[in-house]
């Protein structure tokens, strides 16, 4: 069963620095700054192609990593619920 | 106000005004060198008797100004200097923009700047303030302004507050330097030091930052350093920043920049002495 679809805020609503392996975000809506962990960035990154579920993500993803495909979809799924919580992703 | 002080330390200008003269008396003795605002005042400071009562009567003073915190307990007329002292400190913190503050002191060799920042005890006012009388020029013990254009550092050389035992550390200054003994503040015993006179002189010459330092004072500490990375340092410089929030996106490219381009240590310590060779170690290189 295919879970729910998410999409990121367009480029130009964030900005992001990476700092020695943990990236730096700006939400401009919000104000707020947050400090992500991979694969959170990555994950944001795979939205910048348009709406997605946790197994398109997986699958874009697996297009530039490595991922091991049974579990990818699970832990992608757990990282997007923590990054709607934050504000940075949104239910398409 | 019945009393005044025009004083401008760095790129900002107070205006202080008191009821009393006794503190902007003490104000301009400890600031004497310091230029007037010129007319351009960013902040004004109040120093007001708590109630109109209190003026006399067992003197209290309310710290206002520009930008007020509603709960600031007020303080006896003894220790008027702090209350101006504090009331500076709460503009900049409440009111800046101009540039993104951090709660941080600052020292300045050929150009280039360490910064200073921690925790209130670890130490940074007193190692900076030895510095100062070390072959750097002292560019502030209490706020370091970093423009968020220029990605420089301003210095904010106030006078220095020394706190409790570090007095004894600064024996040898010129007395005329030092401010008076203000016992039993709520920060415990304070004397203030006016910076040397080269601090005085460059206010207004900025520098490049090329050093972040988190001190931490420890009477049993072993003396040692340590790289800190860098989204920890991000997280502690937005900890220590009083209007990084305020400032939005400029806040968030400053901030990112210096932290992307400026090493850091933190730096444990039992003594000023330990501190400040650990200091010209790291310098060294």
């Amino acid at each position: 069963m295919a879970g729910p679809r998410y999409i990121a805020d367009p480029p130009g609503a964030v900005s992001s620095v990476e700092l020695e392996g943990l990236t730096a975000l700006y939400h401009a809506r919000s104000g707020t700054t947050h400090i992500l962990a991979p694969p959170a960035p990555q994950i944001l990154a795979a939205l910048a192609d348009g709406p997605a579920d946790a197994a398109e993500i997986a699958a874009r993803l697996a297009r530039g990593f490595e991922l091991a495909a049974e579990d990818a979809a699970a832990a992608i799924a757990a990282r997007l619920a923590e990054l709607e919580a934050a504000g940075l992703v949104h239910r398409a | 106000m019945k009393h005044r002080f025009d004083l401008r330390v760095g790129p900002v200008g107070f205006r202080i005004g008191s009821a009393w003269p006794d503190p902007v008396e003490a104000l301009r003795r400890l600031y004497a060198g310091y230029p007037a605002s010129d007319g351009v005042c960013d902040f004004t400071v109040r120093l007001e008797p708590e109630k109109p009562w209190r003026q006399r009567l067992r003197p209290s003073v309310a710290i206002r100004g520009d930008y007020m915190l509603p709960d600031a307990a007020p303080l006896a007329l003894a220790h008027g200097l702090l209350a101006a002292e504090m009331g500076m400190n709460l503009q900049m913190a409440l009111g800046q923009r101009r540039f993104l503050l951090l709660h941080a002191a600052a020292v300045e060799r050929e150009g280039k700047a360490v910064l200073l920042t921690g925790h209130s005890g670890a130490g940074k006012s007193t190692l900076a303030a030895l510095l100062g009388e070390r072959g750097w020029r002292f560019m502030g013990d209490e706020f370091a302004l970093l423009d968020p254009e220029t990605g420089r550092l301003h210095p904010f050389p106030r006078a220095v507050s020394l706190k409790n035992e570090s007095l004894a550390v600064f024996g040898q200054v010129d007395a005329g330097r030092l401010g008076p003994v203000m016992e039993g503040t709520p920060k415990g015993t304070i004397r203030h030091l006016r910076p040397p006179a080269d601090a005085v002189a460059r206010m207004l010459e900025p520098a490049e930052p090329a050093l972040i330092l988190f001190p931490r004072f420890g009477r049993d500490s072993p003396c040692e350093t340590r790289s800190v990375g860098a989204a920890e340092v991000f997280v502690r410089l937005t900890q220590a920043s009083t209007n990084y929030v305020a400032l939005g996106r400029r806040g968030f490219d400053a901030l990112t920049r210096l932290v992307a381009s400026v090493p850091a240590r933190a730096l444990d310590y039992p003594g000023s002495e330990e501190a400040v060779r650990l200091v010209e170690r790291i310098w060294a290189g």
